[in-house]
């Protein structure tokens, strides 16, 4: 357990899967935090002092100590406050999900992204593309509950976007990519991931979520 | 037992020799399998079914795939000698940090400095000696940057010394400028653990050769 002192700080951006990515994790460990938006056009002094490097957002700061990069923030905050885990113990276990984590990174989400943003000419190809993306993440989860189990793990947090972005950006593309007739089980999965309790309060509202790339979409 | 470790890998590749150092530093001994990627084998497909890709670590049958995690892998399994990440939760994120850094710059680079010409090679070979200066200071005074030992870090870093040194051939790229990352490799390819990973240069310029060939449309 952390001291009672311990100050812990989210540079983060409301609407962006990656700091929400670090808001879950804290959540879901109970950490009290607290939340400065950022305006990316507009980059904080703090910002720039504590993500040199890639000047981009999140960023946690523990104790005077800043980390970026999402998914290296989670692993640590679950190494960091060792209640509910969100990484299993077994060293392969460990491996697949940091493998799920990194592929959802690496080839599901700009997958899927791009299809959402695609114009007419690479639209097909890129909604083939979202769609094996999604087939192979549904395959992972097999019969699970969640991709951590029975629990929300770092998998499940790292599909934050496949499980709540997702719906709004493909109402806004006029795509059917995750849908309960063409992947029922990820489906079932998502409706679980954004109505679990501490999930649902952490997640942004829908229908700013949902203006804020209409808005978008327009430009 | 030998057998109960198998690496599937292609011997020029610099994600799987990051593999084959981590397992050299703990001391593993292992089965190693090449692949000929033009005709890969019906193992790698089965057992990296998602991307087809090497390296490939297969520990008492499970597959573990993605250079990076198999190394965590093999760090966690093998964990009484030789530690490669740090016990500190904060200094292991920033070696993951910085792990996560050197395969998106690195990587990303050397890409755009192989597919363009003129102004825009220029640009990327400029950001590299950029990335390269900006490890140098996070090596700091420091042997590795692990500190006294070879690390996380160290690992992928020093994976794509063969590269560097073939950009320097074709491309000009003066690595020479960075004077504390060139003394970092010498003290990297001393350890008999690297040394024995790293591939042939003459192997790896031929390829860069060949690859610039089949992408070149003049």
């Amino acid at each position: 357990m952390a001291s009672e002192s311990s100050e812990v700080r989210l540079l983060g951006k409301w609407a962006s899967p990656f700091s929400n990515r670090v808001d879950l994790a804290l959540k879901l460990k109970g950490v009290p935090y607290k939340y400065s938006e950022e305006d990316l056009a507009n980059k904080s002094e703090d910002l720039l002092k504590y993500n040199p490097v890639h000047k981009k957002v999140p960023v946690l700061v523990h104790n005077g100590n800043p980390l970026p990069e999402s998914l290296v923030i989670v692993e640590y905050i679950d190494e960091t406050w060792k209640n509910n885990p969100l990484l299993p113990q077994d060293p392969y276990e460990r491996a697949l999900a940091r493998f799920w984590a990194k592929t959802l990174d690496d080839k599901i989400l700009p997958a899927i992204w791009n299809a959402c943003w695609s114009d007419e000419k690479g639209r097909e190809k890129a909604v083939e593309e979202a769609l094996e993306a999604l087939e192979i993440l549904q395959e992972a989860l097999k019969e699970k509950r969640f991709f951590g189990g029975e629990n929300i793990g770092l998998v499940d947090i790292a599909a934050n976007f496949i499980g709540y972005w997702v719906a709004i950006l493909q109402e806004i593309a006029g795509l059917e990519l995750l849908t309960i007739e063409k992947f029922p089980k990820l489906y079932k999965w998502s409706q679980e991931f954004a109505n679990h309790p501490v999930i649902k309060d952490g997640l942004p509202p829908r229908d700013e979520l949902f203006a804020f790339f209409k808005a978008s979409a327009k430009k | 037992m030998a057998d109960e470790v198998v690496l599937l890998d292609f011997r020029p590749s610099p994600f799987g020799m990051r593999v084959r150092i981590a397992l050299a530093e703990k001391g593993i001994k292992y089965e190693y399998r090449e692949e000929d990627l033009k005709n890969k084998s019906p193992l790698l497909l089965q057992m990296n079914p998602v991307h087809k890709k090497i390296p490939v670590l297969i520990h008492e049958g499970k597959p573990i795939c993605e250079s990076l995690i198999a190394v965590q892998y093999i760090d966690e399994v093998w964990n009484d000698t030789n530690p490669l990440l740090p016990s500190d939760p904060y200094q292991r994120a920033q070696a993951r940090f910085w792990a996560d850094y050197v395969d998106k710059k690195i990587y990303d680079n050397f890409s755009k400095i192989s597919a363009s010409k003129g102004e825009e090679k220029e640009a990327a070979k400029k950001e590299l000696i950029q990335v390269l200066k900006l490890l140098e200071e996070e090596l700091g005074d420091k042997s590795y940057f692990g500190g006294h030992n070879f690390g996380f870090v160290d690992i992928p870093v020093v994976s794509y010394y063969p590269w560097f040194k073939a950009l320097e051939t074709f491309d000009s790229l003066n690595v020479g400028e960075c004077s504390k990352f060139t003394a970092w490799a010498k003290r990297c390819l001393q350890k008999e653990s690297v040394a024995k990973s790293i591939p042939d240069q003459r192997v790896i310029n031929e390829l860069f050769v060949e690859l610039r060939k089949n992408s070149s449309t003049e």
